[in-house]
């Protein structure tokens, strides 16, 4: 009869294993298994290792714990205040998962339930933009970080924290033997290293508590990006042990104050605006709290200078009057200093390049005019993935968080604004006015033509859903349809959540997850988000149409559904008449049909209400109703719209 | 996709302004077919980056109703100025160039704004 003792999960696994091994080989039986063998003479050194993986006896309360790792964990995501955790489900992190539904009772975070690892990561992207703090996603260390990735590079370029925790497990000798070994990995955040901001993989409890809040902490400091922690499998499975017990705490957060520029820097970005002729304000990620929006509007209603919003952010309201961001063009042509905030390419807002068979570029500003730079990014730089655009020559270039900045750079410009200064500002302000009148009126007759055309045209499209919502505290939560900007000309933006800017990374498949990640912070407050939703974009991850379901985030979805990669058909297009050998075979590779896809039948197979397609102008104001009423009662909606291209 | 997007506007701003300046020197433009004109609108891609009525967007700028004059409009085809690339000879013949200019001559003017309850 064997003894009986206590061992740990490492002993116990390692007994299952070979228990399991020897259990599936035909006639084998108890008496003839490794078990119940004599102790084979082994070379010194080995015998006790062969010995301990023989022995599968042992008691019950070996094999259950009250108290895994994974407990802890949920302790300390509880103590940075997370809403949602997003996560396809995997074995590599089965004990954290199962510690925040039983342990956590599946609050503060609370388990989103997602089809793919970049429809998680999408999702805590845009949720950021709209709430302000980060959402965490679970994924395996392996195969789902892999499909993350792309998602992963987005939010970096966007300058958005994502908080990912990766499941893996380290210990070789302690692997499932199959799938388990394919699931593992050596350094798990590697494959993401050159565009996260940092990570760590912890070798114990406190060392997860430190790396923890470590993470979210240098997330949230501008630049803010993604980071990755990495969990190991036996940290979160096994009984925290008792000597670690007792020093386990969670670490204190404090966030880092955002970097304000240098006051000399400021001073004399201040000097040249006030004593411009013809300054122009550009804001591309400026706003990243609802501050933002407010800092602009004082800044640049103390200069009654003009606004170009590059919609990185909801940064200006667009029927303020110095918002001037259709005329981008001749404001920086004739511009004698120009202030970029946050800007993502500085050198693209004041240069002009030509894609031809011989690219060229040209400055587009006057000799002298004065750049004024003010960028987190300047703080953070890496060198693989080249995000980083062209090298800008500014003249003052502040390493610095903007929106932290506004409040200094306005009051100094306040205290230099003479008399005289400011009866030529307000005449400005009203040239101005004026400007910004004539645009509007102008879009209203550009969106007129070919007003009941089929495909519907996108200005048709675009006004429909401003009829639907624009009595109601709504929220444009994604745009990848690409509908040449007309709700930034025909809508009324004046909340810092009615615009979330776009996937930074320009990496396709963001839209459609961005939207329900960006719906479900908006849940709470009870407003109507609505997505454009390009049909290239939702084809990558459909999926994330039942997560909308599922979790009941209300939703609605208009598809812009022009039915290819449009963006490629022009570039083919450009290609094949730069090569002169015709240009009648666009189609090929880069077109949606044959078949048309049903989108309607999709979403609906996903579990949501749907219409379309609809092919006829007059037939989309009703089916945008129906559909905003199910949005209405909590539920998320889609209706099909076959457009014109752009 | 910003990035794509900003050349294309400046291009938008471009194009317009070059819509209101003075029409060149008188030249008869050749007779073209508006029902042809349609279809190689669509089978030259035209409509990619203008739209099919041609009413313009973030890619291309306005084309109709009331483009400019063939002379204008033949010469900005062969040389553009812009993002647009060249259209030669060799891609699209004359003839050709002439029935898209009759298809966008063809499109109706746009009701009035005014007259639409949605863009009111």
């Amino acid at each position: 009869m064997a003894s009986t003792r206590s061992v740990d999960r490492r002993d116990f696994l390692k007994g299952a294993a070979v228990t399991g091994a020897a259990a599936l080989v035909p006639g084998t039986s108890a008496a003839e298994s490794p078990q119940a063998a004599p102790p084979a003479q082994s070379p010194p050194g080995s015998a006790p290792v062969a010995a301990r993986e023989a022995d599968p006896v042992v008691d019950v309360e070996a094999l259950t714990t009250d108290r895994p790792g994974g407990d802890f964990m949920v302790d300390v995501l509880k103590s940075l205040n997370f809403d949602y955790i997003a996560s396809n489900p995997g074995s590599s992190f089965r004990g954290i998962h199962e510690s925040i539904i039983n342990y956590g009772n599946n609050q503060s975070p609370e388990f989103i339930t997602c089809c793919h690892e970049e429809s998680s990561v999408a999702m805590a992207h845009a949720y950021f933009k709209v709430e302000g703090k980060p959402m965490a996603v679970l994924c395996h260390g392996t195969v789902g970080l892999q499909h993350a990735s792309m998602a992963i590079y987005n939010a970096y370029c966007d300058r958005v924290p994502v908080y990912i925790l990766a499941g893996n497990s380290l210990d070789a000798t302690m692997r499932r033997p199959g799938v388990e070994w394919a699931h593992s990995v050596q350094d798990a955040a590697s494959m993401v290293r050159d565009f996260i901001k940092w990570d760590d993989t912890p070798r114990s409890l406190p060392h997860f508590a430190e790396s923890a809040v470590r993470a979210y902490k240098i997330a949230m400091t501008p630049p803010m990006m993604p980071v990755v922690v990495v969990i190991d499998g036996e940290l979160q499975e096994d009984p925290i042990p008792s000597e670690v017990a007792a020093r386990l705490r969670v670490p204190k957060l404090t966030t880092a104050t955002p970097p304000q520029g240098d006051s000399g820097a400021v001073a004399e970005a201040a000097r040249l605006l006030v004593n411009a002729q013809n300054p122009v304000i550009v804001a591309d990620r400026l706003a990243r709290t609802p501050a933002g929006m407010t800092r602009l509007i004082e800044l640049a209603e103390a200069l009654q200078a003009p606004v170009i919003d590059q919609h990185g952010r909801m940064n200006f309201p667009s029927s303020h009057p110095l918002n001037q961001s259709e005329s981008s063009g001749p404001l920086i042509a004739n511009a004698d200093v120009v202030l970029g905030l946050e800007l993502t390419d500085f050198w693209g807002t004041v240069s002009a390049f030509r894609d031809s068979l011989h690219r060229s570029s040209r400055s587009r500003i006057k000799p002298g005019t004065r750049l004024i730079s003010i960028t987190a990014t300047d703080l953070f730089s890496k060198s693989n993935f080249q995000d980083f655009q062209r090298y800008p020559e500014v003249d003052v270039a502040m390493a610095a968080d903007a929106e932290a900045t506004l409040p200094a750079l306005t009051e100094a410009v306040r205290r230099l604004v003479t008399d005289d200064r400011r009866r030529a500002f307000q005449e400005r302000r009203a040239r101005f006015e004026q400007a910004h009148a004539r645009e509007r009126d102008a879009a209203r007759t550009e969106a007129a033509v070919a007003w009941d055309a089929s495909p519907i045209s996108t200005a048709r499209m675009v006004a429909e859903i401003w009829g639907q919502i624009r009595n109601e505290d709504w929220s444009l939560v994604s745009e990848s349809g690409n509908s040449s900007g007309w709700a930034f000309r025909l809508w009324d933006f004046k909340k810092p959540y009615q615009h979330l800017g776009d996937s930074g990374g320009a990496g396709v498949g963001y839209g459609a997850p961005a939207a329900v990640g960006g719906a479900l912070a908006n849940k709470k407050y009870g407003r109507l988000s609505v997505n454009i939703q390009g049909d290239g974009d939702l084809l990558y991850a459909p999926g994330v149409l039942w997560t909308a379901a599922h979790h009941r985030i209300p939703l609605l979805t208009v598809m812009h559904n022009n039915r290819a990669y449009h963006q490629e058909i022009m570039h083919i297009q450009r290609m094949a008449n730069r090569h002169q050998r015709g240009i009648t075979r666009w189609n090929i590779g880069t077109t949606i049909d044959n078949p048309n896809v049903d989108f309607a039948k999709v979403a609906q197979g996903l579990g949501v209400y749907a219409e379309g397609p609809i092919v006829s102008a007059r037939d989309l104001g009703p089916a945008l109703q129906r559909a905003l009423a199910v949005v209405k009662k909590g539920e998320p909606a889609l209706v099909d719209v076959v457009t014109q291209p752009r | 996709m910003k990035n794509l997007l900003l050349p294309a506007a400046l291009v938008f701003a471009t194009a317009l302004a070059t819509a209101q300046t003075p029409a060149p020197a008188a030249q008869p433009a050749p007779a073209g077919n508006a029902e042809t004109g349609k279809k190689l609108f669509v089978s030259y891609g035209c409509w990619q980056c203008h739209g099919y009525e041609g009413q313009g967007g973030a890619a291309g700028p306005r084309l109709a109703p009331r483009p400019l004059p063939f002379a204008g409009f033949s010469r900005y085809v062969r040389r553009p100025t812009n993002q647009m690339p060249p259209y030669t000879e060799k891609v699209v013949p004359d003839a050709d160039l002439a029935h898209i200019h009759a298809y966008l001559m063809s499109r109706p003017a746009a009701p009035p704004a005014s007259s639409i309850p949605l863009l009111k």
